[in-house]
């Protein structure tokens, strides 16, 4: 195949995370085969599972912080003891608001430091916050994991996969302090391992994990006729159902009711998971709580579910995983992200089809996508999230991200705090959500500060050959070369079209 | 377990500000008005709540014999601690707003209750769509009423004076009327040369980027303001404060923008929304810091000002199975600021009985936000019925301006 430069940007740009630095030859590779350098990675066995030493499993990061938050109850309860003693006991200490799990669940909302200042300087790394607790030093441990993964990442086209569906089915860890802890421990066992499998099983591992069920209150919820239910006087929340309706597979509009939501919420009543105590199971695990499910048959979208316990609702979420409405939102919000804001119809037509019958294999969609002539024929409108645009800028720098303050400070100033997005609807997937003036002025503050700490050590022309070699426009050429110094030019080229566009 | 060993330790008290939960954005020009013969000077500011108001919590209808059994755990009572504070002998104000209701004494806020927009669903997504894009129905969004308010006013100065930036722009203000943002933050800045190369090779080669990045450099320029560089606060709530305070700055000036636009997330109160305390509780007394930061921060600006406070929709009557409300339909617009003809609640009072709900389970509204909004428009800045009804409302005739809500 000759060497197309054009598409070895639509390859590593629209694909992938930008092509790396060094002797990586990643524009070269894209240039020779653009097709087979962003479809080699599907093929490779587990391309998608993150597992490294110092990555825990949900149930083990629950224990830690339930026994993190008792160890704290227990010392506020002593602290509070002794000064009761020692003060006057007849005034009641002033409405002493219960410490425990919503002051700590406020710290941890408690965002990064405001360490954007220092988005992904070279070094010194920055210390840790002293005394960071496990929510945080978890939270740094799995965000860092994710960095790395994606830098080194040879085209990054799986990784762009899993953004995209961590996202789609995001949890906010701003939540509190389970949806903190479990940030990246949700992705890696409910998202990765079915980046490339059935969409099914990727519903089914989403709805039934605990940061889920947390993040949408559903471990709250109790049939009202259920024993818990009747016992606690308390009943349903749709929070939960809703979203799997409306956000996660059949879309507004793709012809559910109100009562189709209150059906499918008195469904997955009971699904929760196991505290501290383990009462129910293992902490942290998801279980089935059978006292808190609401009994007897509900109709859902027409179909009458027979109670059958938790397959009651596995058996509604596999139909709707299959519903052709849910095809048609997947597939839309898929050509959206890698293709246009407005993506091609018939593109769109494909991918449902091909969604539709291959019963939701998410590789063969994702190699649809790849195969399809208007992917690679659109031109490159989109703009780089500000996650992919400072994974781009450390692959491209070479980078070997050791410091996750660089990166988790550097996606807050650009309005997207990782895994913590303002709605359950997650992080905007338009192109004007980012090239809103505030966030360009942004971008170009952040692009001078990373020049001006490695402008020096190299030289932007070489790099604008390895971001777009002749596929660099001459105005782009021309004001790289002409810049007054590395550490402008760099910042140029950081902010060039070629380098925010995909 | 052996993997988290060694990972715990003390609490921290660090913190910092996420800035996503509160921004603010202007139109770009001070508008020639009108009305300037009359020396006033208008300022219109309207805030969104993201992720719908528990109307029936925040101007409880304590005199209504329904409201305390739906309401239940959370609903506010006449008396005792954290009593509401009645507003008139039927409506009470949730306990966690003073400045709002002193302001209400003072007449300078009113309350209308059992209001929506037109949109009947339950999608917080759709429901700010039509919210903020001012069409009858979802699905539009290139531009908000706002922003298609403002296309109507003649144009005036350029503003020259903003002060920093931050990440996005409301979708009510967003449109082809040019407009600015500003958020706290504390970064370094680019030096203006590297700033105006970008800008030559955008103009060359990407228009769009070029426009949106002369926009964010003009904002650049007065942004050494001594309170905006300053460190943000320490959580969303004294964030609402500081946002507002430095909108309320940008927009006192002389050569200011009249018009902003703010929004505020995180009101999707679905478990433990609490009663006179607690979650809700804190927004909702953030909000009340912004509105009396609004009140100081404008100066004497402030008699000339109407802020209009409105969310997508409502939640249910009845309380839930986890102490919230799920999503519903009618709920409250609040107005503040001297020039709103306030110390009042005005409402149709549609009733909490349960033929009374809005399919047995809403508030059931009985006033249209768009002719809230259009009275707000007209009174302020003499925008036509014709205007109103068919560029900033598209098809909204039958929906008339509410008269009288400005002094």
């Amino acid at each position: 195949m000759a060497r197309d430069s054009q598409a070895a940007l639509v390859a590593l740009n629209r694909f992938g995370f930008g092509a790396r630095g060094g002797a990586s030859g990643d524009f070269v590779n894209a240039a020779f085969d653009p097709r087979g350098f962003v479809k080699s990675e599907l093929n490779r066995a587990n391309a998608a599972l993150l597992e490294m030493p110092g990555l825990c499993s949900t149930p083990a990061l629950g224990k830690a912080l339930f026994d993190y938050q008792f160890e704290i109850q227990q010392a506020r309860n002593a602290a509070a003891k002794s000064a009761a003693t020692e003060a006057a006991p007849a005034e009641p200490k002033a409405q002493r608001r219960n410490p425990s799990l919503s002051s700590i669940a406020k710290d941890m909302t408690a965002k990064e430091p405001m360490a954007q200042a220092d988005a992904m300087q070279p070094n010194p790394p920055r210390p840790p916050p002293q005394q960071a607790n496990v929510i945080q030093k978890t939270f740094r441990t799995e965000a860092l994991a994710r960095v790395q993964r994606a830098t080194f990442a040879e085209c990054g086209f799986v990784e762009r996969l899993v953004v995209f569906w961590s996202n789609h089915f995001c949890i906010s860890a701003s939540k509190g302090a389970l949806a903190r802890i479990w940030a990246g421990s949700f992705e890696r066992e409910a998202i990765r391992p079915h980046v490339l499998g059935r969409f099914a099983d990727m519903l089914k591992a989403v709805e039934q994990h605990p940061a889920m069920l947390f993040f949408l209150d559903n471990q709250q919820s109790l049939g009202p006729d259920s024993r818990a239910g009747i016992n606690r006087n308390r009943g349903l929340n749709e929070n939960l159902a809703r979203e799997i309706m409306e956000l996660h597979t059949l879309g507004v509009g793709g012809g559910y009711t109100q009562d189709d939501v209150t059906a499918l919420a008195r469904i997955i009543t009971g699904w929760t998971f196991a505290g501290r105590r383990g009462q129910l199971g293992p902490p942290g695990t998801f279980v089935f709580n059978a006292n808190a499910h609401q009994p007897g048959a509900q109709r859902v979208m027409g179909k009458v579910y027979e109670p059958n316990g938790v397959a009651q609702g596995e058996a509604v979420l596999a139909d709707i995983a299959r519903h052709p409405s849910t095809a048609k939102f997947i597939a839309t919000k898929f050509a959206r992200h890698f293709v246009a804001d407005d993506p091609p119809p018939a593109l769109v037509a494909y991918l449902q089809d091909v969604f539709s019958k291959t019963d939701g294999d998410l590789k063969a969609l994702a190699t649809a996508l790849v195969d399809s002539g208007e992917a690679w024929q659109a031109p490159l409108t989109k703009m780089r999230s500000p996650y992919e645009f400072l994974i781009a800028s450390g692959r491209l720098l070479g980078r070997n991200p050791e410091d996750p303050s660089r990166y988790l400070g550097g996606l807050n100033v650009l309005g997207q705090p990782l895994w913590s997005p303002a709605g359950p609807n997650g992080f905007p997937d338009i192109s004007a959500a980012w090239a809103a003036p505030e966030g360009m002025k942004l971008r170009l503050d952040i692009s001078a500060q990373i020049a001006s700490r490695l402008g020096d050590g190299v030289d932007p022309r070489e790099l604008l050959e390895l971001v777009a070699a002749d596929a660099a426009s001459p105005d782009t050429r021309r004001t790289i070369e002409r810049a007054e110094s590395r550490q402008q030019a760099l910042a140029l080229l950081l902010m060039s079209p070629e380098f925010q566009r995909r | 377990m052996q993997c988290c060993e060694g990972l715990r330790s003390q609490a921290t008290s660090r913190r910092s500000l996420l800035l996503g939960g509160a921004a603010f954005a202007a139109w770009a020009y001070v508008p020639k008005f009108a009305r300037a013969a009359d020396g006033r000077d208008p300022r219109l500011v309207v805030v969104i709540l993201r992720g719908a108001l528990d109307g029936l919590a925040t101007v409880a209808p304590i005199g209504d014999p329904d409201y305390a059994g739906l309401h239940g755990s959370i609903a506010l009572r006449p008396d005792g601690p954290n009593a509401a504070v009645m507003l008139d002998s039927f409506f009470g104000l949730h306990p966690a707003m003073p400045e709002f209701a002193r302001m209400y004494r003072a007449r300078q806020a009113a309350v209308i209750h059992a209001v929506a927009t037109s949109y009947r669903e339950r999608s917080h997504f759709d429901g700010q769509d039509v919210l903020e894009s001012g069409f009858a129905g979802p699905g539009r969004v290139q531009s908000g009423w706002l922003n298609r308010a403002l296309e109507a006013l003649p144009k005036g100065e350029r503003v020259t004076r903003a002060l920093a930036v931050g990440p996005t722009t409301p979708l009510v203000l967003r449109g082809p009327a040019p407009t600015v943002g500003w958020a706290p933050v504390a970064l370094p800045q680019v030096d203006d040369d590297t700033a105006m190369r970008l800008l030559e090779l955008y103009q060359h080669r990407d228009p769009a980027l070029a426009s949106a990045l002369t926009q964010g450099l003009q904002l650049e320029k007065a942004a050494q303001g001594d309170e905006m560089k300053r460190k943000p606060g320490t959580n969303g709530i004294s964030a609402m404060r500081l946002v507002a305070r430095g909108a309320a700055k940008l927009m006192a000036a002389d050569d200011g923008p009249r018009i902003g636009a703010l929004a505020f997330d995180g009101w999707d109160t679905h478990a433990k929304e609490g009663g006179p305390v607690g979650r809700l509780a804190q927004l909702l007394g953030g909000l009340d810091g912004a509105l009396a930061e609004f009140e100081s921060g404008l100066g004497e600006r402030w008699r000339d000002t109407v802020i209009v406070v409105a969310t997508e929709f409502g939640r249910t009557a009845r309380i839930n199975g986890t102490e919230g409300t799920d999503h519903g339909t009618g709920t409250v617009a609040l107005l503040a600021g001297g020039a709103v003809k306030g110390g009042r609640v005005i409402s149709d009072w549609p009733g909490l009985k349960p033929a009374n709900l809005y399919q047995g389970r809403d508030l059931a509204p009985t006033i249209d936000l768009r002719a809230v909004m259009k009275g707000v428009l007209h009174d302020q800045f003499g925008l036509t019925d014709r205007v109103l009804a068919e560029s900033v409302f598209p098809d909204s005739q039958p929906v008339k301006p509410m008269q009288g809500l400005v002094v």
